[in-house]
């Protein structure tokens, strides 16, 4: 039995949403996602682009504590180019969601009416964009009920459906590609492209992920349990990648 | 080359109520803050704000100053979550029209180069469509036959951006890593104001940055502001960060109402003199 954390779990998880991505712009938001992103970059994915959070591109990997002693960069990502490059499509992001549902419409926008809300989140963002011209997977540290719904309050990210209804011409560069939360990670491989489980993580009981889960999930006979980090990404996590135990501090069991 | 040099004060003094302004800049980025604080001093209300929103669209918004917001977030970066504007938008302040934020550079973008609209996907199968009910789709009129949203121009009445330096005829230059959406709002707007941390003799320019730094000309711009320090608290980089602590003041007083009233009457009933000497002394 590995000494893993949670947070480690979901960082190799997260690490897989982005195999077989190779030479394209991998966006984070989160600290987990920025783990898992640079783990892939180190291992199996070494052709990942990945800016430094603000306008370039670095070329080494740098700690997702954000002091980086030397940073190498190869190129210029002004919010002008990450625009450019997303609307070109050679990038996955993986974005937060406040809600989302069994077609993996997503929300940030904002909780309640839209006209009236009871909270206003971030806004669309970049959501209605990314979602249509690229690869987009989901980070959600703290899944519920409250996030996982039967129907989001705001469509701010394309789901199955309703990119379906778009059409095939629309909706060509639409795919939605992985869920990861505490709990499992999820994808959409259902004939009609609904939510499934497509694996637990260790320690985690099937009921508890559909206890925490507002809608039906599609769960096959043999659910696999999600694979515990190796002793190499390990090492990589605590003493290249998030030496200070960050994601530690994201993920709530 | 004409001096276009001229103050905030000048400047706000064009704008009329029920007008269209945009601000350039990015949340909590390098924000023309200065002019941001000339309009809370002014009796202007009903204003339509075009903005990538920070503190901009948080002052302006918990002054009641504005009719209608066009944005596609509000944040303070390092506070993800502007919580002056959070408190008006559920408050019902203001008519909130969310965008994606490409569309909001395709808008400015349409406006720039005068077309009626651009085409993206942006917005399709989201609630953009039914938040914007004016927004209209234009079907390609080549083979593909492709249905996109036809983005309107966002036409602005008058745009404000802030330089790191500028000239006395109205070229500017930014020298951190982004010049966000600046050249696009000015060329978006009927009258355009720049302000600068220091306006520098023409052939100083590229003493500081390339010749790539260098992306406002004066055909974009009518008025120009020195204004140090006219960006605080936002960032300004290569000449000060964001000042988080003073950031974090501001967020505080969301919250608490006396916290606020303290905090305007220190910050905000004064001239941008005092509010910058007030900031040397904390």
């Amino acid at each position: 039995m590995s000494d893993a954390t949670r947070a480690e779990v979901c960082a190799v998880a997260v690490a897989e949403a982005f195999r077989g991505d190779g030479e394209i712009l991998v966006s984070c938001f989160g600290t987990t996602p920025a783990v898992g992103a640079r783990l892939a970059r180190m291992t199996f994915e070494p052709d990942i682009l990945m800016t430094d959070g603000v306008a370039s591109l670095l070329a080494n990997v740098d700690p997702v504590s954000g002091d980086d002693p030397e940073p190498v960069v190869e190129g210029w990502t002004p919010f002008r180019s990450v625009f450019d490059l997303l609307w070109n499509g050679r990038r996955h992001v993986m974005m937060f969601a406040s809600q989302i549902d069994r077609y993996g419409n997503q929300n940030f926008a904002c909780i309640g009416d839209h006209a009236a809300p009871k909270a206003q989140l971030l806004g669309m963002r970049g959501a209605p964009g990314n979602t249509l011209s690229h690869k987009t997977s989901y980070w959600v540290p703290n899944h519920s009920p409250k996030v996982f719904v039967e129907k989001v309050d705001v469509v701010s990210g394309v789901g199955y459906d309703r990119a379906r209804a778009l059409g095939p011409q629309t909706a060509r560069f639409h795919c939605i590609h992985r869920v990861v939360s505490n709990l499992g990670v999820f994808d959409f491989a259902t004939p009609d492209n609904r939510m499934r489980l497509a694996s637990v993580h260790p320690g985690v009981r099937i009921e508890d992920v559909v206890e925490a889960t507002g809608f039906e999930l599609a769960i096959g006979d043999d659910v696999p349990t999600t694979p515990e980090p190796t002793d190499e990404q390990l090492q990589l996590i605590r003493q290249a990648i998030d030496p200070k135990g960050l994601g530690n501090k994201e993920v709530r069991v | 080359m004409a001096d276009k040099r001229t103050t905030e004060a000048e400047a706000v003094a064009e704008l009329r109520d029920g007008m269209t302004i945009g601000i350039g800049g990015w949340g909590s980025r390098r924000k023309p803050m200065s002019i941001v604080r000339e309009i809370l001093r002014s009796p202007l209300t009903d204003l339509t704000l075009v903005t990538y929103g920070g503190p901009d669209a948080g002052l302006l918004c918990r002054y009641g100053k504005v009719k209608r917001l066009v944005y596609g977030f509000v944040s303070l970066d390092s506070i993800p979550l502007e919580p002056h504007f959070r408190a008006a938008r559920q408050a019902g302040g203001f008519e909130a029209r969310e965008l994606d934020e490409g569309m909001l550079q395709w808008g400015l973008y349409a406006a720039a180069l005068r077309l009626p609209f651009l085409p993206t996907r942006a917005g399709l199968g989201t609630d953009v469509m039914q938040i914007n009910p004016d927004l209209k789709l234009v079907a390609s009129p080549y083979e593909d036959g492709e249905e996109l949203v036809a983005m309107p121009a966002l036409e602005l009445d008058s745009a404000f951006v802030h330089m790191n330096r500028a000239d006395a005829g109205g070229n500017g230059q930014y020298l951190g890593p982004d010049f966000y959406f600046d050249d696009l709002y000015c060329m978006a707007a009927k009258r355009r104001f720049m302000t600068c941390e220091k306006i520098v003799p023409t052939g100083d320019f590229l003493k500081e940055g390339t010749l790539h730094t260098l992306r406002v000309n004066r055909t974009m711009v009518d008025g120009v502001i020195e204004a140090p320090g006219g960006a605080h608290f936002t960032e300004c980089p290569p000449d000060y960060g964001r000042d988080e602590a003073f950031q974090r003041a501001y967020a505080a007083t969301a919250r608490d109402r006396d916290a606020w009233d303290t905090f305007k009457a220190d910050y905000l009933d004064v001239t941008e003199a005092e509010y910058q000497q007030k900031v040397r002394a904390r």
